[in-house]
Parts: C-alpha cells; structure tokens; sequence
C-alpha cells in the first residue's frame, strides 16, 4: 500500500484544463520534488491535493493511506495527515499565532482520538519547535502571519509541519523568496522533519532548495502532465538544460 | 470536485437558546396609549403625584413629536396603539428571593442568571478560582422581580434597587438626576420612555466607595405584544468606582417587538463607571421574521473633574438595533470611553455608535468600534465627535474597523467631528475587510472545521473590545459570538 496515489488526474481552474491526467505514487519514507516551468500546473498539484475550492477534479482520484480522499473538505483531509505548507501564507489579524497553533493541534488531537494537549506542554513544545527555526518567543504571540517578513512566513509554515506531524506534508514553493540562510533553517526543518513513516512532496522552481533536502525523486511537470521522473541527479540536469529539451 | 469549503454566505441559521416563553399568569395592560395609561402604568407603581406629573409632561412632549428617521435602517412604520405597555407576572412583588415565582426562577435559571445568592454569571468555568460575587436586579416585562445582595451592598452604603423601589425610597437622588442626562424630550423614543417607564435598575455609589462587587441587571422581555420600556440610572458619587454590567433576552416571536429603554449615568468628581453590555434579544429568523426593535437612548455625564465613564457593548441580538451609548464630558480632565462589538447576520440591521462630547479642558475620549456584517444584514457605524471651545487641550482617538462574512451584507461607517477648536486632536482610523476564503482555507487546512475557523477569525478581530470587558463577561461574549456563528459557515 503506498502512502499517496494519484491517479489520472484531471483538474480545471475557471473551467481551463490544467492538471491533464497526472499520476504520482509516493511511499511512506521518501521525498518527491515536482519541478517544471511556469504555469505547468505545480502549484494546482499542491492545491488540489489540499482540496482548495476552485479547484475542480473532473477526473481522476486521490488516495492517502488506501482512503479516497477526492470528495473530502480540506479539514477531512487535514485530519487524515495532509498538510499544505503555503506558497503566500495569509495574514489571521487579531488571532495569536500560540492559539491558531493549539487549535489546529486541538482539532487533530480530537480527530485521532487523543485527548488534547496541557496548555503548559503545549506552550513548551510550541516554543522549542520555534526555537529550532530561530524564531524568537515573542514570535508566538504574534497574530498569524501579521507583519511577519516573507522568511518568517514560510518558517512559520514549516513551524505548523513540524507541531501537527502530517502523514504527507505538501510544500508549495517554501524556498521561494528565502535569503540563503533563511533556506537553510528551513531545510533544517524539512530535514528533522523527514522520516520513515511519512512523505514529502516538495513542489519548487529552483534546484537551491534540493542541494540542502535531497529528494529520491525528481519528476518535471510539463503542461499538466509529469514529462520525466528520475533520482535526485535530474534536477541537475534540468539546472543545467532548462526545461526544453523535454518538450515534444 | 469536492464537496469543499462550504459557502460563507450563508453564514447562518442557528436555534436562538434564549427563545423560549414561559408561561405565567400576567396583569397586562389592554393595548394602546393615551394619558389614561400613563396614569394607569403610574398608580400600578403606586408612584408620588410629581412622578405622574413628571410622566404626563414627557408624554404631552412625545406627542408633538415623530419618530427619527436618519438612521440607516428600514422598518415598516410603528403603531404606538398596538402595544401594550405594561405587563407583570400576577401578585404582589416577592419581598425576598423565596418569595418569587418558582416559574420566574426557572426562567432566570434556564437563561444561565441564577438568582441565589451565590450567584455568578454564566459562562465562567466551575473551576477552583474565586469567582466574583455578582449583584443582579432581574427585570422580567415591566417589573422588577428580585434583587440579589441587597444586604451586603447596603453594608458598604451601595444603593441597588429597581427604579420603583428608588422613586419611592430615595426620591430626592431620583427627582434631582432622573433626566437630567438625557432630557425627555431629547428624542422621540426617550420622551415615549419617560412617558411610560416601567423598571430599570438604580444605582447609588455613596462617595469614596468601591463597590465591592459587580452589579448587574438582566431583562427579559417575556409577554406578546409588549413593549419594554425600562429606565437605568446609576450615580457615582465622589471617587466611587462601580462596574456594572446589562444584559438582555427575549422569546422567539413572529411580530417585532419594541424595546426602548433610557439609561443614563452620572459621574461626580475623580468617579468612574463602567457599563457593560451584552445585547443578545431576539434577532429575528433567517427571513427577517420577528425579533426587537432595540431603540435605547444610553448617556453618561462626566460632571466632576477627573471622572470617568466607559461604555462596552457587545451586540448581537435585536432585529434592529439603534443605539448611541454617549459620554457629555463636562467635568475638566474627564475620560469617555465607547468599546463596541456589534454582529449583524440574517436580516439583522444595526446604526450603531457613540457621541463624545468634550466640553471642559483637557477631556479625553477613546472610541473602538468592531462591527461585523454577515448575511444579508447591515451594520452601520454612527459616531460623533464634538470639541465645544471651552475645551482646551481635548483629544479624541476613534477606531472604527469592519469585518464582512460573505458578499451579500453591508457596512457603513458615518463619522461626524464637529470642532470649534482647533487646536483639539481628533483621530480617525477605519479599515474593513473580509473573512476571505483564503483565511477560511488556512484554517480548515490546519484540520479547524469551519465554524471554529470562522468564531476564531471573528474573535481575534474583537480582541481589543473583549479585553475591556469583565473577566466573566468576556468569557460570555466570546461565547455568545461563537453561538451566534454556528453554522454560519454552511
């Protein structure tokens, strides 16, 4: 049994195809980046298997754990141990990043039958995770994503992985718009993260991010479909060729 | 595709828990209102002729008078001779608590008001902490029907008694105060109130006293066709300090109901109240059916030098709610304060402000104001800032923020400054923005079912309301918005 399949997806946005039968096994332990050009529909991956409204399957199926996660709301999904890390994570003004944190550890706690977390334990772990990522203590306290700089926004979504330990955690551009140390610390995230009963798919533009994370596969999207799959050696290939000699 | 993210249109269709009648005997006056009522609502309170007078003179002013028609609500027109305006349970007024009406217990009970003397509010966890006694006077239709710690507040000099009890009791505070905050006829709907005023709370704070607890009034309107008109006055005495709180229910009813009451506050020298309220009276069903007409004339005066006066609200009840809690600061380096969360969802429509008037130097007034719209409703901001000359050195910060659930409701913001001095500092800040799908999507993607998204976006956009509110009080808001919210997400 493989931890995600996706099976001959179709997927429109605004009634334009852009997903055109994509197919994806991953398996508990691994690491799977999705490369591809602009507008080759990486992003509608990620989004779609988060179960974003707008995002139409027509057909096709997505299957987590032997569940068929197709028809579910992104909560259900959630609950199953999908997690999205966001490409432009959005502000929750007045709604401190500790309580959206307790409550979205809260909500998994009562969906898998275990009883909540102390607030005190909460708060410990919560602050040594931040830790880890070199955000400050203060920065909890912080309303969700409010002023936070771009490099404190996607460390705070890898914040959110590393408290709700997803079964498959999705990463839609994280490394985008990170300076190079920034990266660092979230590879470092991705990195502890990593493990063998659970997954990542890392959706990105760039090759920097898989020098630090380094992925057992490689697939390219092209045109909403994946062109090529390979070992982590084809990002290189592609760092070196671009994207065109897969065309055609 | 999936069966996702539920539309946040339809933000909401939940029971109303306070909805229920309960069934007892009543003395109700026929509808309908001439002299002849105002005579009849003020010999069943057995009152002194001036009070008649006094009645009879603010109902020949009503008379000559029209209902406003600024605000930005619609509603069809009310006729004043369909209403009765005056109805009590049956009996005499219970002396002491085992006196009343095991029925009205109940009903007090249900709506989470115990009124036994350990009381406290609803809402606060049973948990090991201390919670703070609560004093509270129960007002059911038109009469009061218990008060709670009446003997330990009398220890400490504190006056807390229903408006009819005080007429007679303390007349001299009641002829001196009653009206001179809000005069009869400064609007239509307070020049009806003291025409046919039935209870209210009153309140003495004597001088240089802390109250040492809460107080609190509940009211419930209870009877069909009724109109509730009760009538508050609270004065604080020279560096006294009282915090009291208000709030409010009402059965499910298919015909609206009206509800015009008059509070008016007064604070002496260095004196501060603080007044809160939580509005929860029948909104109406989902087609605009039913609900209050919540059409309250809410005034404090600052009198003395360095008094203070803090109104809180939190509204999330009535069909339509009009309403102006103001501060007249007079005394010199008096504060007001308007902190005000008002929720509108179905076909709900609230105008809904404040007016901070700075007359003496160096007064100083804040204003918070969070409105959140959805459904088809409207929710509309009104607040005036006004820098009278003698004012010097005043300054005014208001804050007005809006938040809209869904694409079908509305929100307006109409802040009026009136400065004759210049040198006064008036700010002015507004924003409004959406619980955008986006948020809704974080949050749901984070494993938060909708509801609690939506409860929890809300909260966080009223934080700096709720911080003003007491401890158990806050508790209950947040509460209430939450129940509120309930299956606003669809």
């Amino acid at each position: 049994m493989s931890l995600l399949e996706v099976r001959d997806l179709h997927v429109n946005v605004d009634d334009k195809p852009i997903l055109k039968g994509l197919d994806l096994t991953v398996e508990a332990g691994e690491v799977h980046a999705v490369m591809g050009p602009n507008g080759s529909g990486k992003s509608t991956l990620a989004n779609v298997l988060a179960g974003r409204p707008g995002y139409d399957i027509d057909v096709g199926s997505i299957t987590l754990d032997d569940e068929d996660l197709t028809a579910a709301t992104p909560d259900e999904r959630a609950h199953r141990g999908l997690f999205l890390a966001f490409q432009y994570p959005i502000e929750i003004p007045g709604v401190s990043n500790m309580e959206f944190l307790k409550a979205a550890v809260d909500a998994h706690a009562v969906h898998t039958g275990l009883s909540e977390p102390s607030a005190v334990d909460f708060i410990k772990r919560a602050r040594a995770t931040a830790e880890q990522l070199h955000l400050s203590a203060d920065f909890l306290k912080r309303g969700v994503n409010e002023g936070f700089s771009g490099g404190e926004k996607k460390r705070n979504e890898i914040l959110q992985m590393l408290l709700l330990e997803p079964r498959l955690a999705v990463l839609d551009e994280t490394d985008s718009g990170l300076d190079i140390d920034a990266l660092q610390v979230v590879a470092e995230g991705i990195n502890a993260f990593r493990a063998g009963d659970n997954a990542i798919v890392l959706v990105t533009h760039y090759q920097r991010l898989l020098n630090y994370v380094v992925p057992d596969h490689v697939h390219v999207l092209i045109d909403g479909r994946i062109a090529r799959s390979g070992d982590h050696t084809l990002a290189h290939t592609l760092e070196d060729e671009g994207y065109g000699w897969l065309d055609g | 595709m999936p069966e996702h993210a539920p539309e946040l249109d339809d933000l909401v269709s939940q029971d109303y828990a306070a909805g229920f009648v309960t069934d007892i005997a009543a003395d109700t006056l026929p509808p309908g209102l001439d002299e002849q009522v105002v005579r009849a609502i003020s010999a069943k309170k057995e009152e002194p002729e001036w009070m008649t007078e006094w009645r009879l003179d603010a109902f020949r002013r009503w008379q000559a008078m029209r209902p406003p028609r600024w605000a930005h609500v619609s509603f069809p027109d009310i006729d004043f001779q369909a209403i009765s305006y005056f109805s009590a349970p049956k009996g005499d007024r219970p002396k002491s608590l085992d006196e009343v009406d095991p029925e009205l217990l109940r009903t007090y009970e249900k709506l989470g008001i115990p009124l036994h003397e350990r009381a406290k509010l609803a809402g606060v966890d049973e948990s090991e902490q201390a919670v703070p006694e609560v004093a509270v006077d129960a007002v059911f239709d038109s009469v009061s029907v218990a008060t709670t710690f009446k003997d330990k507040l009398r220890e400490a000099g504190v006056v807390f008694c229903s408006m009819s009890e005080a007429i007679a009791e303390h007349p001299d505070l009641v002829r001196r105060y009653l009206g001179s905050v809000v005069p009869k006829p400064d609007n239509f709907y307070s020049a009806l109130n003291s025409a046919v005023f039935s209870d209210g709370s009153f309140v003495y704070i004597p001088k240089h006293t802390r109250c040492p607890m809460e107080l609190s009034t509940y009211f419930r309107i209870n009877a069909e066709n009724t109109g509730q008109f009760e009538r508050t006055l609270i004065i604080a005495d020279e560096g006294s300090y009282v915090s009291y709180l208000e709030g409010c229910t009402a059965p499910m009813r298919d015909d609206n109901q009206l509800h015009a009451a008059v509070v008016e506050l007064v604070a002496l020298d260095d004196a501060e109240i603080k007044y809160s309220t939580v509005q929860n009276w029948y909104p109406g069903d989902e087609q605009g059916r039913g609900g209050i007409y919540n059409f309250v004339t809410k005034r404090g005066a600052c009198l003395g030098a360095r008094s203070k006066i803090s109104w809180t609200q939190v509204e999330t009840g009535s069909a339509i709610t009009w309403k102006y809690p103001s501060v007249m600061l007079r005394g010199a380096d008096s504060v007001g304060e308007f902190y005000s969360v008002a929720l509108t969802r179905n076909r709900q429509q609230a105008d809904t402000g404040t007016k901070m008037v700075h007359i003496g130097p160096r007064t100083k007034s804040t204003i918070v104001s969070k409105g959140i719209s959805a459904g088809h409703s409207r929710n509309s901001y009104r607040g005036l800032v006004r820098m009278n000359p003698a004012a010097a050195g005043a300054r005014n910060y208001t804050q007005c923020d809006s938040l809209l659930i869904g694409d079908t409701c509305g929100a307006n913001t109409f802040p009026y400054i009136e400065s004759k001095l210049p040198a006064a500092v008036v700010e002015h800040e507004a924003t409004t923005s959406k619980v955008s799908d986006e948020q809704l999507f974080l949050c749901q993607q984070r494993g938060i079912d909708p509801e609690k998204a939506v409860a929890m976006i809300v909260n966080g956009f009223c934080k700096d309301v709720f911080r003003t509110l007491p401890m158990e009080f806050a508790v209950e808001a947040a509460k209430l918005l939450e129940v509120s919210l309930e299956g606003a997400v669809g």
